[in-house]
C-alpha cells in the first residue's frame, strides 16, 4: 500500500455477484458499473453531485455513483436498479412508480427508485416531509413530483406486506 | 468529465496516511467523503497527483461522550450524526447534520472532512463556532489539539500544516440553561446556503440572557462571529425589541458576495431574519422546550 497504485484491484459484489476488476484508480462508481460491468440502469445525469439518477445503495445506503470513486467500493455490496426485481416481480417501489405514473420520460426513475428503497428501509412509514426530504437529492423534469410522491405512498402502503424475499433489497 | 490521473494509496492507520502525505508533497490530497473534492476533481478545478484513501482506516467515524465532551471521529458522516443519540443531545448538531445537502451526500461526506476543506458555505464551521470546539489533529509533528476559532484561517484555508489531517473533533457538553439552533436557507436541498445563522444562548437569572454566540455562514470568507450582536444581547432580557437590535447588529456584521445565490443586499436581509429566527429557537430550547430547526428549501419542502 505505501508505494500507492496506478491501477487499483477491487473487489465489489453488484446485486448479490460479485466482481473482481481491476480499475484506473480516476473511475467513478457510476461508469464502472455502466461500463465495466454493463448494468446501464444507472444512469448519468447531471454528473455534477446535483441531480440523483446516478443513485445506487452503497452497504444500504444511497450514494450519488458519480460522486465516488470505483475503489471506494472496494469490500462493499453494490445495490443498482437492476437488483431489485426478481425475475418478474417487480419490488414494490417499481410497481408503485409504474401504477401512479411516477415517471415520464424515466430517465430519472433508476434514482428516485435507489432513494425510495432506501427511504423505506429506515423509514417503513414515512411522513410527508420525510418522504420529501428523502427524494430532495433526486431531480425529474417532468413529472412535476406529485405522482412520485403519490408513487412512494403507495410503495411505503404495499411494503407493510412486503414479500420476504424484497426484504433483503438494502 | 474525469478528473485528472492519479495516484492512488490506501494506508492503514491515520499515521501511515500522515507519512505517506508528507513524503508526496502538497500535491497530494487525503480522500475523506470525497462530496466536494470529487466534484473539484470532476472540473479538474483540483487535479492532486496523488490521492491518499481514509475511508479503509478502520475506527474513525465514532460519536461518544467522555468527560462532559462529545467527540466525533473525522470520519463520520454526516448520516451517522443525524442519527446519533448522543449528538442529538446538543440538538444544533442534529439541526445541521440532518439537513446538509441530500441523502446522498450526506451518506458519503464527513464531519473531518468538511471542516478541512473550511468553505466558506460549508455548514458545520457556523455551527460547531457556537460551541466549545477543538480539532484534534495528527501530522508529521505528532497529535495537537487546536481550538476551532484559530482552525479556520481563511477561506479554503486552515491551520492544518502539510501532512496533518483532522482525527477527531470535539465538542464540550453545553449546560442545561443552554440551547442552540441552527437555520440555513437554501434554495433546494444539493446546493449551498444562501445563508445562514448559528445562535448558542445560555439563559441566566430571570430568563435574561447570560451569554449568546452568533455566527454567520456562507456570508463572508469564514463563518463570521457576530460580536457586537451578541453583545446586544449579553445582560438583556429577550425581548422583540432587544432581537430585533442583535438582528441589526448581525446583518451589518455580514459581508456577503452576489452571486447566483442572491444580491449582497438580500443575504444581508434574509441573515437578520434568520438571526432573528435562530435566536428565538435557541431560547426556547434553553428552556427545555422541543422545537424543530435547521435547513429550510425555497421550493419543495
Amino acid at each position: 500500500m505505501r508505494e500507492g497504485f496506478n491501477r487499483v484491484p477491487i473487489h465489489v459484489r453488484v446485486n448479490g455477484k460479485d466482481y473482481e476488476r481491476t480499475v484506473e484508480p480516476r473511475m467513478l462508481l457510476v461508469e464502472f458499473i455502466r461500463e465495466e460491468l454493463d448494468l446501464t440502469g444507472t444512469h448519468i445525469g447531471c454528473d455534477t453531485t446535483y441531480c440523483g439518477a446516478c443513485t445506487v445503495l452503497l452497504n444500504g445506503a444511497a450514494v450519488k455513483s458519480c460522486t465516488m470513486f470505483a475503489f471506494q467500493a472496494h469490500e462493499g455490496e453494490v445495490t443498482t436498479v437492476e437488483g431489485l426485481a426478481k425475475g418478474d416481480q417487480l419490488h414494490p417501489a417499481q410497481k408503485a412508480f409504474a401504477e401512479n405514473h411516477g415517471l415520464q420520460c424515466g430517465y430519472c426513475t433508476p434514482g428516485f427508485l435507489m432513494s425510495t428503497v432506501q427511504l423505506l428501509a429506515s423509514h417503513p412509514h414515512p411522513t410527508e416531509k420525510e418522504i420529501r426530504k428523502g427524494i430532495a437529492g433526486n431531480t425529474c423534469r417532468c413529472t412535476g413530483y406529485q405522482n412520485i410522491l403519490k408513487a412512494i405512498r403507495a410503495a411505503a402502503e404495499a411494503t407493510e406486506d412486503i414479500s420476504a424475499e424484497f426484504q433483503g433489497i438494502r | 468529465m474525469y478528473p485528472s490521473a492519479f495516484r492512488y494509496y490506501r494506508p492503514a492507520t491515520l499515521v501511515e496516511a500522515s507519512e505517506i502525505l508528507t513524503e508526496l508533497g502538497e500535491d497530494a490530497k487525503a480522500l475523506a467523503g470525497g462530496q466536494s473534492l470529487i466534484p473539484l476533481m470532476k472540473l479538474r478545478l483540483s487535479a492532486p497527483s496523488s490521492l491518499v484513501d481514509l475511508n479503509f482506516i478502520p475506527g474513525l467515524a465514532y460519536i461518544e461522550r467522555r468527560n462532559g465532551s462529545l467527540y466525533l471521529g473525522a470520519m463520520a458522516r454526516h448520516t451517522d450524526i443525524e442519527n446519533s443519540a448522543e449528538a442529538a443531545k446538543i440538538p444544533i448538531l442534529h439541526d445541521c447534520a440532518a439537513g446538509i445537502a441530500d441523502v446522498q451526500v450526506r451518506n458519503r461526506g464527513t464531519i473531518g472532512g468538511s471542516v478541512a476543506e473550511a468553505d466558506p458555505s460549508g455548514d458545520w464551521g457556523a455551527v460547531l463556532l457556537t460551541l466549545d470546539s477543538d480539532v484534534h489533529a495528527i501530522g508529521p509533528g505528532g497529535s495537537r489539539t487546536i481550538p476551532l476559532a484559530d482552525f479556520f484561517r481563511d477561506a479554503y484555508t486552515t491551520a492544518l500544516v502539510p501532512g496533518e489531517m483532522v482525527k477527531q473533533i470535539s465538542v464540550m457538553a453545553p449546560p442545561k440553561n443552554h440551547g442552540g439552533a441552527f437555520i440555513a436557507f437554501k434554495r433546494c436541498a444539493p446546493v449551498y446556503a444562501s445563508a445562514s445563522a448559528a445562535v448558542g444562548i445560555t439563559l441566566g437569572e430571570k430568563d435574561t440572557c447570560k451569554d449568546a454566540r452568533i455566527v454567520l455562514g456562507c456570508v463572508g470568507l469564514m463563518a463570521i462571529r457576530a460580536g457586537e450582536a451578541e453583545e446586544a444581547l449579553r445582560g438583556q432580557k429577550l425581548t422583540p425589541k432587544t432581537i430585533e437590535a442583535a438582528a441589526e447588529a448581525a446583518m451589518a456584521a455580514a459581508d456577503p458576495q452576489p452571486d447566483m445565490r442572491g444580491s449582497a443586499e438580500y443575504k444581508r436581509v434574509l441573515v437578520r431574519a434568520l438571526v432573528k429566527r435562530a435566536i428565538d429557537i435557541a431560547a426556547r430550547r434553553a428552556r427545555g422546550e422541543h422545537v424543530e430547526a435547521g435547513h429550510e428549501y425555497a421550493g419543495r419542502i
